[in-house]
């Protein structure tokens, strides 16, 4: 076990996919000599060399594209993207083609490229720098979704991702990339696409969330402590595939749900947990399910404080759930 | 490479008159100013006291001779590092000074990262974070403009990096096809934060590129302020005759970093930047009208003093400004709100009265 912060547990995951298989490289923006604008990349370079660390022209759609090829081939490619803001060049080559060339060919051309992505607000970083679009991805079939929370998932589910059979878009929370640190296994530890992750046990609500948003929302699990509620926190990990039956399990318990996510409300992930709950949970519930996110505005830059669920709101919301008859 | 030329009749149009010496002063007192609020804004993001800057220093005499090559009719679509130009195109200090800060005097309602402005008032549209885009919507302007038949161009800023992006080919070629009223106005400063220009392209020059699409390009020196007047104005004249668009590649040098996220120590080396500090365009103006006997020593330090004085007081209004309401941020997102934001609106509202959420 190490102790790390979550980049570098990211750093860590990439430094022994490619110890583990010479066909893993990566390419993307400044990731070489200068090891990625979050130092993501930092020192692999120098390690595994210019031709499995590639520094690439400024196109989004030339490194998932080139990417494409490269796994259509056989390699294992993980494609940075910069910013998650800066992914759209590249979504035709993601939605039109990733996520679809296993099914289109019938099975004979998987395409298992994994894209990752720095996401989520909480940096200043405005209209461009700050955007959670995971459901854009989640909503496209073909393509999983992971999002870890914590430096030893950030690692573990890396691994899982660069070895899976299949496509993964790997969002990583930037806000947290330095604020959060924990131990980390040593090695080639894998942690299992799919399953989520129950930060904190408790009976009288429960709470989802996964990225930035689990730090604040076992904050607010914290504060309801205090005044007699018990929250259970659940951490998704993977949107896609999503771990249903601990969405359920947890709300079966508790009868009451709140839904934290930074994105937009209208469509966004909680959206699907909330449908779930409607369609499989109904009887279980004793209070409308809550959804606490960020509004349906485009990420603002002054006003971000105000615009990201933070432990107030989220608390809030959690509050009135838990009382609710 | 037949029509890419570095001297002043690429185009074969009319010589355009050089920018008289009495000019020459004025645009160099502009240069300190945009120098000096670069300086003062780097200084100030690391005080805290604005979130993030962009800085463009060594940009200056592109910018500058290029935007006082443009008429104010003209469209400007630019990137976020165009401050020299904004000054030039009018924008008063005070306006980007509150954009810095995001505050409640700031006509974008402090929805953008500093750099990022835009101001219909003075055809400077709206610039965004990720590079390009802004080159087709350049083209798409001129189109609207050959339509309505007006005498006046679009012209869009990007740099070397942005030559590898999708929007420069598509842009490109759609002016080429459509023969519109356009000015690539490539501002090549050798390093896409931490790729230098060789990595973005194998061609000899970025200007180069423009013959595949049809149309000429230009390469000049960008530290060259009257070199960069003339190709701008020559193109201008070109595009106002009919005569299609025109790639012009300034070569110039970020001196400072990407921004003020960046560390350009990572990634090259002290030589390069002493060699291209040596080139410092603020520096060859101020030879050039030392050596003409049309500015002194004492006027030099003079310029910048007023300079720094002018700043100071504007940024102290601009610090002094109150923060932007909370609601605006549901404004503007359509032009009415509809029904679900009204509610999100009504929460909001009552979680501020509550003190749940502290402006």
């Amino acid at each position: 076990m190490t102790e790390l912060t979550l980049v570098q547990a990211v750093n860590r995951g990439l430094h022994q996919a490619m110890k583990t298989d010479p066909d893993v490289l990566l390419l993307g923006e400044d990731i070489g000599l200068n090891g990625g604008v979050f130092r993501a990349t930092e020192g692999l370079m120098k390690e595994f060399g210019a031709e499995r660390v590639i520094d690439t022209p400024l196109s989004e759609t030339g490194i998932v594209g080139a990417a494409i090829g490269m796994a259509l081939y056989g390699l294992k490619p993980v494609a940075e993207i910069q910013f998650l803001d800066f992914i759209y060049p590249a979504f035709d080559q993601i939605v039109s083609e990733i996520a679809k060339f296993r099914y289109r060919s019938g099975g004979e051309y998987p395409c298992h490229v994994v894209v990752r992505s720095p996401y989520g607000g909480g940096i200043k970083g405005g209209l461009y720098h700050s955007q959670s679009s995971e459901a854009y991805f989640a909503h496209t079939a073909g393509l999983k979704v992971v999002i870890p929370s914590t430096p030893a998932d950030a690692k573990g589910l890396l691994l899982s991702a660069i070895f899976d059979a299949d496509p993964v878009i790997f969002l990583e929370p930037k806000r947290i990339y330095r604020s959060v640190s924990g131990e980390v296994p040593d090695g080639d530890q894998r942690v299992p696409l799919g399953k989520a992750a129950v930060r904190r046990e408790g009976t009288d609500l429960s709470m989802f969330a996964y990225g930035a948003m689990v730090p604040p929302t076992l904050a607010a699990a914290e504060a309801l402590a205090s005044e007699g509620i018990q929250a259970e926190v659940v951490d998704l990990r993977s949107l896609v595939p999503l771990d249903e039956a601990a969405v359920l399990a947890s709300v079966e318990k508790t009868g009451r749900a709140v839904i934290v996510h930074e994105a937009p409300r209208f469509c966004g992930f909680g959206a699907e947990l909330a449908a779930i709950l409607a369609e499989k949970a109904l009887y279980s519930l004793k209070a409308p399910v809550a959804r606490v996110t960020g509004y349906d505005t485009p990420f603002p830059y002054a006003l971000e404080h105000l615009y990201l669920p933070n432990v107030e709101r989220i608390t809030h919301a959690a509050r009135q759930t838990a009382r609710a008859s | 490479m037949g029509n890419v030329s570095s001297g002043p009749s690429a185009s074969g149009a009319t010589p355009v008159p050089e920018l008289p010496t009495e000019r020459l002063l004025d645009l160099y007192r502009t240069m300190v100013l945009v120098r000096s609020v670069d300086e003062r804004c780097l200084s100030l993001q690391r005080q805290g006291r604005i979130g993030f800057y962009v800085p463009l220093q060594g940009q200056e005499a592109a910018q500058v001779g290029c935007a006082t090559a443009l008429e104010p009719d003209d469209w400007i679509f630019p990137a976020y590092r165009e401050l020299g130009v904004a000054l030039v195109r009018g924008v008063p200090l005070q306006r980007l000074l509150d954009q810095f800060i995001g505050n409640s005097g700031d006509t974008l309602k402090g929805r953008q990262m500093p750099n990022h402005y835009g101001y219909r008032e003075y055809n400077f549209v709206t610039a965004s974070s990720p590079v390009g885009t802004q080159i087709s919507h350049a083209v798409g302007a001129a189109m609207a403009i050959q339509r309505r038949g007006h005498r006046r161009i679009s012209i869009c800023f990007f740099g070397d990096g942005t030559s590898s992006s999708n929007d420069f080919h598509a842009g490109l070629n759609f002016a080429g096809v459509f023969q519109t009223p356009t000015i690539f106005f490539c501002q090549n400063n050798q390093w896409a934060i931490s790729l230098p220009r060789e990595r973005q392209t194998r061609s000899a020059t970025i200007a180069q590129k423009a013959e595949a699409y049809g149309f000429p390009g230009v390469v000049v020196d960008g530290m060259d302020l009257s070199a960069v007047y003339r190709v701008v104005r020559e193109a201008r004249e070109r595009a106002l005759a009919g005569q299609g668009p025109t790639l012009i590649e300034a070569q110039v040098y970020r001196l400072g970093p990407h921004s003020t996220s960046d560390d350009p120590r990572r990634y090259r080396t002290d030589a390069e930047l002493s060699e291209w500090k040596a080139k410092d365009p603020l520096a060859r103006m101020k030879h050039l009208l030392l050596s003409g006997g049309h500015l002194t020593e004492a006027e030099d330090a003079q310029l910048w003093e007023g300079a720094k004085r002018q700043i100071s007081e504007i940024l102290q209004a601009a610090e002094g400004t109150a923060p932007v309401d909370p609601l605006t941020l549901f404004d503007d997102v359509f032009s009415e709100r509809p029904a679900t934001l009204e509610l999100q609106r009504a929460e909001f509202t009552e979680l501020l009265r509550e003190g749940i959420l502290k402006p």
